[in-house]
C-alpha cells in the first residue's frame, strides 16, 4: 500500500487506460464510504486508485423526454434533494436513503453501493425494480447493461479489467406508475437489510397492472430480479390475491444464507411479507399519477 | 515510498497545503499535518460520526475522505464554529449549559452535524433530530441532553 497511487483522470478515456495498465490492481473510487475501509482493513491493495468523480458525466443529473441519466458517483443527498428525480423515482430515492448516515449520504453513491456488490446493498432491487441501465465504458468502447447484471456474486461484478459505470439511464415513466423500495431491519437505522425489496408497477386507466418489476436483496448471493412474481402482478388489480401470488413467488425465489440478522428461514418467509408491503405502497403511488 | 501529493485547501477560510500519502485520510491530514486537532477519529469506518466536517457545504465524514481529495475544495471544522474567540456559537452554548455532553469526543462532530441540519431546518421534530444525528455516537449522554440541546440552540436561533 506504501506505493498506491492516487489519480483523478479528467477524461473517461484516461480513467479507462489508468484502469486497464493496472489490470485487476486498480481500484476505481466514487464516494470511497466502501473503498476507503476496506483499503484501511488491508481488504484491497490495489496500486491505483482511479477516482472518476472529475470525469464529465459522473456528477451530473439531467432528464430528456422524461427520462432520467444520473451519474455513477452522484452522492446519495444530492439525488435525494434532486426534485425531479426523487419525484418521479421515489421508490430508488426509498433505497438511497437508507444507505448508512448523513454523512455517508454525503459521499456514497448508487454506482458505488452497486459496484462494491454486496447482496443487501438498498440502492440495488430499486434500481432493478425501476429498470435502470448501467452505461459502463471501457477498453473495448461503451456498452449498456442491466443493473441485474453486475452483480455476479458477493463483492464480484461482471465488470471487465478497465472498465466502469459513468452512469445511470432510467425508462420514462408511463402514467400510473409508482416504485418503492422497503427492507427488514433488526433496528430502524444504520444497519443492513435481513431483506429488501424493490417493486415498480405501472396500471392502466382501470386500475389494472399492465407491467411490473420485483426484486429482492440480502436473500441470494446476488441482488435478484423475479419475473414469477411481477407475473403474479401483471394482469390483476393488485388485490390480495395477486399480492399474495407474488409474495410466494418471491419466497421461491429465495437462496438465502443464515446469518446473525436473521436465518434462512426468516428471510425466506419475510421476503414475503417485506414484498407484498413494498408492492402496497408503490400500488399507492401508482394511483396517485 | 510512492511520492507524496501536493495539495491546497480551504478550512475555516483559510487556505491550507500540505503533503500527504495517496492513502492517508482526511481526517488525519486534519489533525497530523494541519494540527486542527478539533475534528476526533473514532471508529475510522464512518460508523461513528465524531470526524464529521464540512466539505464544499456536504456533511462527510473525513476519515472516509482522502486527503488528496480535498484539493480546492472548501473545508469547515468544529475550529471555525464559534464567531469568536469571546462568543460561542448558539449549539456549543447550548450544549454546555444542558450537559449535551460529558467526555466531549463526539461533541465536535455533533455540533457540525447539528448545524448543518439546522441550516435546513431551522424547525426539526425531535425525530428528524434524532434521524439526522443516526450516524453520531455518543456512549455517555444517552442521547436526551444532546436532543434538547439542540432544540434550545434551535428556538434561540429561530427567535434570533
Amino acid at each position: 500500500m506504501d506505493d498506491m497511487r492516487y489519480e483523478a483522470p479528467d477524461s473517461q478515456d484516461s480513467a479507462i487506460s489508468m484502469l486497464a495498465e493496472a489490470g485487476g490492481s486498480g481500484k476505481v473510487l466514487a464516494g470511497g464510504t466502501d473503498v476507503l475501509v476496506q483499503l484501511h482493513a488491508e481488504l484491497i491493495e490495489p496500486d491505483v486508485i482511479v477516482d472518476i468523480k472529475s470525469i464529465p458525466g459522473t456528477q451530473d443529473i439531467s432528464e430528456t423526454d422524461g427520462s432520467y441519466t444520473f451519474g455513477a458517483a452522484v452522492p446519495g443527498m444530492v439525488l435525494m434533494g434532486h426534485e425531479g428525480f426523487s419525484s418521479t423515482w421515489p421508490g430508488v430515492i426509498d433505497g438511497v436513503a437508507l444507505i448508512g448516515s448523513i454523512q455517508v449520504k454525503g459521499r456514497a453513491s448508487v454506482g458505488g453501493n452497486l459496484c462494491n456488490a454486496s447482496p443487501a446493498a438498498d440502492s440495488v432491487p430499486a434500481m432493478i425494480a425501476a429498470g435502470a441501465i448501467c452505461n459502463i465504458v471501457g477498453p473495448g468502447g461503451s456498452r449498456e447493461a442491466p443493473v441485474e447484471d453486475i452483480v455476479t456474486g458477493p463483492g464480484k461484478t461482471s465488470l471487465a479489467d478497465g472498465e466502469f459505470i459513468l452512469s445511470f439511464t432510467l425508462p420514462a415513466r408511463p402514467p400510473h406508475s409508482g416504485d418503492a423500495y422497503l427492507r427488514l431491519t433488526p433496528r430502524t437505522e444504520m444497519d443492513i437489510a435481513v431483506v429488501g425489496s424493490g417493486v415498480n408497477i405501472t396500471l392502466d386507466d382501470d386500475g389494472t397492472c399492465t407491467a411490473a418489476r420485483v426484486a429482492l436483496g440480502a436473500v441470494a448471493p446476488t441482488p435478484l430480479l423475479v419475473a414469477d412474481a411481477a407475473d403474479a402482478l401483471i394482469g390483476s388489480k393488485v388485490d390480495e390475491t395477486a399480492l399474495a401470488k407474488m409474495g410466494d413467488a418471491c419466497s421461491a425465489a429465495c437462496n438465502p444464507i443464515s446469518d446473525k440478522r436473521g436465518t434462512k428461514d426468516y428471510r425466506i418467509k419475510t421476503a414475503s411479507v417485506i414484498a407484498q408491503r413494498a408492492a402496497e405502497i408503490a400500488l399507492e403511488r401508482a394511483r396517485e399519477n | 515510498m510512492a511520492k507524496r501529493s501536493h495539495v491546497t485547501t480551504t478550512v475555516n477560510g483559510d487556505e491550507y497545503e500540505f503533503l500527504c500519502d495517496a492513502d492517508q485520510t482526511l481526517v488525519n491530514v486534519l489533525r497530523d499535518e494541519l494540527e486542527l486537532t478539533g475534528t476526533k477519529e473514532g471508529c475510522s469506518t464512518g460508523d461513528c460520526g465524531a470526524c464529521s466536517i464540512m466539505l464544499d457545504g456536504d456533511l462527510v465524514c473525513s476519515c472516509l475522505v482522502l486527503g488528496v481529495e480535498a484539493d480546492g475544495k472548501d473545508i469547515q471544522t468544529i475550529e471555525g464554529m464559534a464567531p469568536s474567540a469571546d462568543e460561542l456559537h448558539p449549539l456549543q452554548r447550548n450544549f454546555l449549559e444542558i450537559n449535551g455532553l460529558q467526555c466531549g469526543i463526539c461533541t465536535p462532530g455533533i455540533l457540525i452535524a447539528a448545524r448543518a441540519l439546522l441550516e435546513r431546518n431551522p424547525d426539526p421534530t425531535e425525530t428528524e433530530i434524532r434521524f439526522w444525528l443516526a450516524g453520531n455516537l455518543c456512549r455517555c449522554t444517552g442521547y436526551d441532553k444532546i436532543i434538547r440541546s439542540v432544540q434550545a440552540a434551535a428556538e434561540e436561533m429561530r427567535k434570533g
